[in-house]
């Protein structure tokens, strides 16, 4: 068979936004005055020139078919202007240059099925990653954990009754690609990797698999004749890291890998200045299809910091004012010998004060 | 039509309930297409025995090393066979999208036009890295479907060990609170750095993330390697109308809970007007006849709270430009690690301060892949080799809005600690 002529890529990188801008949006460019939310899902802003664009978000399944996404551009042709972006956490806005246009697009939008909000303090869409529908390493659903959780939270997303804006990711390991959030819902294997010592020779280049595992509990050994990788089972902390370079160690276990709860990232540095997220429950069993194990505790946490935070806390800023004794106790969540920290860095995390709310 | 769909039934409990349902979706494309009748067979396996089964491999486009995330099927029969084999090839094209993720409709459909012929119809918008991402492509179909993407004005994104797809805020296109042109930041470094996104050769990934204000929409300081973050050296604007407004609706006990005492360092206070004194490096402005706010501009960190609360009324100062933090990462393999200052504040006006934006891009990443272990993040880098052999390094003078504090401990050789002094002094003098 003779060989086409390969096509030669056009290295052409990031496009040009300014193609695909809504007109007011290029003409007002760098030159906004302010902005407001008239309702939930709509943004309002205003720029020094006087123009005035509102925005609509709503929500998406972000794994989109075609279907949906024509969908979505028929509503932005026919009740918008044909301009739309995406939030990093996959809503869709559409611009509109008056404010006749928003009542009629919102109904459109809900009318067919794309809830609108996740704009100020309410729940927004849910980051996330890939899962079982995509990745090569994961311990669990990504797209299916996230449209049971927000089928429950869809509420919170049309509102904005929260103290202040909810971000929620999920990750199928622990890389955690879904990354920090005020609530993140994270896969914690449990037990060692089992190793298929077959394939490992052949599969995996045991150097680099050596030097992967972050507590030295891997090493190099003959198993059965053959050169294979060992791990000290006493040392493995079960997190996943020499499965992707070597995958006949597998590590997700259908009923051993199990999920945890993480509260209080924040990225913004808005108030305190940003701060990772923390776990504060474990072994949730991994449930398909809807994991209704962690979305107890999810909105469990949720309705406390609800019902408990001032009015612009983030999960994070609450905590730091109630202390986590009450967040445990408030949350009815065990506080566990596992929450207390002994990777590198861990004498931080103690108290070491005698500052104890009693 | 295409062949029967085998049974789902727990796939099927995902397309009751509110929330749009990606299922749904699956399956609509399922009606044209064996491919995806066969992807749902296999997604119902995983979550009928909870576990993946896809494994990598090597596909690629013509003069590109990565950007394409392999995907062939481990869902086999005793005898090594697929149980789906339709969808046994399941490719995904990263592909960067525009800055601030803005389409027109038109640009959207010619998009999904092209997946519909050449995959399988399934886009994300986006993925985590930014990429808006064609999941499922057979080996014979990437070419094609690429050749026609990169027609459209669109291109690959990286994976592996390289420089990473890139994304910014909506920023000057649609905020106010945006600090410099987010967009032409970042089309100026990603553009800057093609080869080594599409052809990798670093030890481990390398991630830009542009975001127009310290909210940091695009969460760089955790999730980039260099993170790129608006900010302003001047003294907050105020605009009395907008602030009068806002405290007609809002009222004294909002003022004092959820703006003055929400300030992290006390740099405002409530004052009686009469006493709203204008003075250098303070921003006053009345909120009422009788009160107003004052903020001692020295002691504002740029946390942006304020500005969030009562919009317009105040807003960033006109002296902007972005402050670089370097080394965001999450946990493998050493832990969680924030980005840290390693330049506090940098004009990004013009296309020279971009051009200086990219020297320092390409000085890292230079130094990185010289320095860095296999499998090392620049963070982890730093952590082993210290900041300032790593600010040595890039030609970087030390600067104490580096630091959340000096150094706790003796263990330090400071032999050298003179001429570190009389340098400094030279270096004042100099400027003076």
């Amino acid at each position: 068979m003779s060989q086409p002529q390969m096509r030669r890529a056009i290295e052409s990188g990031v496009p040009d936004n300014k193609q695909f801008l809504h007109p007011l949006l290029a003409k007002n460019y760098g030159n906004w005055k302010w902005h407001d939310r008239p309702r939930p899902g709509v943004l309002h802003h205003v720029a020094n020139s006087g123009d005035e664009v509102w925005t609509v978000r709503a929500g998406t399944q972000r794994q989109m078919d075609v279907h949906t996404i024509r969908k979505l551009c028929d509503i932005a042709d026919r009740y918008a202007e044909g301009h739309v972006r995406f939030t990093i956490r996959s809503n869709i806005e559409f611009m509109v240059s008056s404010q006749a246009k928003v009542g009629p697009l919102v109904e459109a939008l809900e009318s067919s099925g794309f809830p609108v909000g996740g704009t100020g303090n309410s729940v927004s869409m849910i980051a996330h990653t890939q899962g079982w529908l995509h990745c090569d390493i994961p311990g669990t659903d990504a797209s299916g954990a996230v449209k049971a959780l927000m089928d429950e939270l869809i509420v919170e997303f049309r509102r904005e009754e929260m103290p202040n804006r909810v971000h929620l990711s999920t990750s199928c390991c622990e890389i955690n690609c879904g990354g920090q959030a005020d609530i993140a819902i994270i896969v914690q294997h449990t037990k060692p990797p089992k190793i298929n010592h077959d394939l490992v020779a052949n599969v995996c280049e045991r150097p680099a698999v050596v030097a992967r595992c972050p507590v030295a509990a891997i090493r190099p050994a003959l198993v059965n004749g053959k050169p294979s990788l060992e791990v000290d089972e006493k040392k493995c902390i079960c997190c996943g890291a020499c499965y992707p370079p070597c995958p006949p160690m597998q590590i997700n276990d259908p009923e051993h890998s199990k999920l945890a709860i993480w509260v209080g990232g924040k990225n913004s540095n808005a108030r305190a200045k940003p701060t990772f997220m923390k776990m504060v429950a474990s072994g949730l069993p991994n449930n398909p299809p809807r994991w209704p194990e962690v979305t107890v505790v999810v909105k469990k946490i949720l309705a406390v910091y609800k019902e408990d935070a001032r009015p612009w806390e983030r999960l994070s800023d609450w905590v730091e004012r109630i202390g986590w004794p009450r967040f445990f106790e408030k949350t009815d969540l065990p506080f566990t010998k596992y929450l207390i920290d002994d990777w590198r860095g861990a004498r931080a995390n103690l108290n070491a004060s005698t500052h104890i709310r009693f | 039509m295409a062949k029967p769909m085998h049974p789902t039934p727990m796939l099927d409990k995902l397309e009751s309930g509110p929330w749009p349902s990606f299922v749904t979706g699956l399956k609509r494309l399922a009606k044209d297409k064996d491919y995806m009748v066969d992807l749902l067979g296999q997604l119902e396996h995983s979550y009928k025995t909870r576990k993946g089964y896809w494994k990598g491999g090597t596909v690629g486009v013509f003069g590109y090393g990565g950007g394409v995330i392999p995907r062939f099927t481990e869902a086999k029969d005793e005898a090594g066979k697929p149980l789906f084999p339709d969808a046994a090839e399941f490719h995904t094209l990263r592909v960067m999208p525009p800055a601030g993720m803005h389409y027109n409709t038109a640009i959207l459909r010619k998009l999904a036009d092209i997946w519909e012929k050449h995959g399988s119809g399934l886009i994300a918008f986006h993925g985590q890295s930014g990429d808006i991402m064609f999941q499922g492509a057979t080996t014979e179909n990437v070419q094609k479907a690429f050749d026609e993407i990169n027609a459209a004005g669109f291109d690959l994104g990286g994976a592996g060990p390289a420089v990473r797809t890139s994304m910014s805020c909506v920023g000057a296109a649609r905020c106010e609170q945006s600090c410099y042109d987010e967009a032409s930041a970042h089309r100026a470094v990603i553009n800057s750095f093609l080869d080594d996104i599409h052809r990798p050769s670093l030890p481990y990934k390398f991630k830009f993330k542009f975001s127009g204000c310290p909210n940091d929409c695009m969460n760089s300081i955790q999730r980039a390697d260099m993170a790129i973050i608006g900010t302003w050296r001047d003294d907050i604007r105020s605009d009395e109308a907008l602030a009068r407004k806002w405290f007609a609706k809002h009222g004294m006990n909002e003022l004092v809970n959820d703006v003055v005492a929400r300030c992290p360092t006390k740099a405002i206070q409530l004052k009686e007007v009469k006493d709203l004194e204008a003075a250098p490096g303070v921003t006053t402005v009345a909120v009422s006849d009788t009160h107003g706010l004052a903020i001692d501009n020295r002691d504002c960190v740029r946390c942006m709270h304020c500005i969030n609360v009562m919009t317009g009324a105040l807003a960033p100062g006109v002296d902007k430009g972005a402050t670089i933090l370097v080394g965001g990462k999450r946990t493998l393999k050493i832990g969680d690690l924030m980005g840290t200052v390693v330049v506090p504040f940098m004009k990004l006006a013009t296309d020279e301060d971009r051009e200086k934006l990219v020297e320092l891009g390409q000085k890292i990443i230079d130094f990185f892949a010289e320095n860095a272990l296999e499998h090392e993040r620049t963070g982890e880098m730093i952590e082993r080799i210290g900041l300032v052999n790593f600010l040595d390094a890039l030609g970087i003078e030390v600067d104490a809005n580096m630091v959340a504090s000096p150094r706790t401990n003796p263990y330090v050789r400071t032999d050298g600690w003179d001429e570190e002094v009389a340098k400094i002094n030279a270096r004042k003098h100099k400027a003076a």
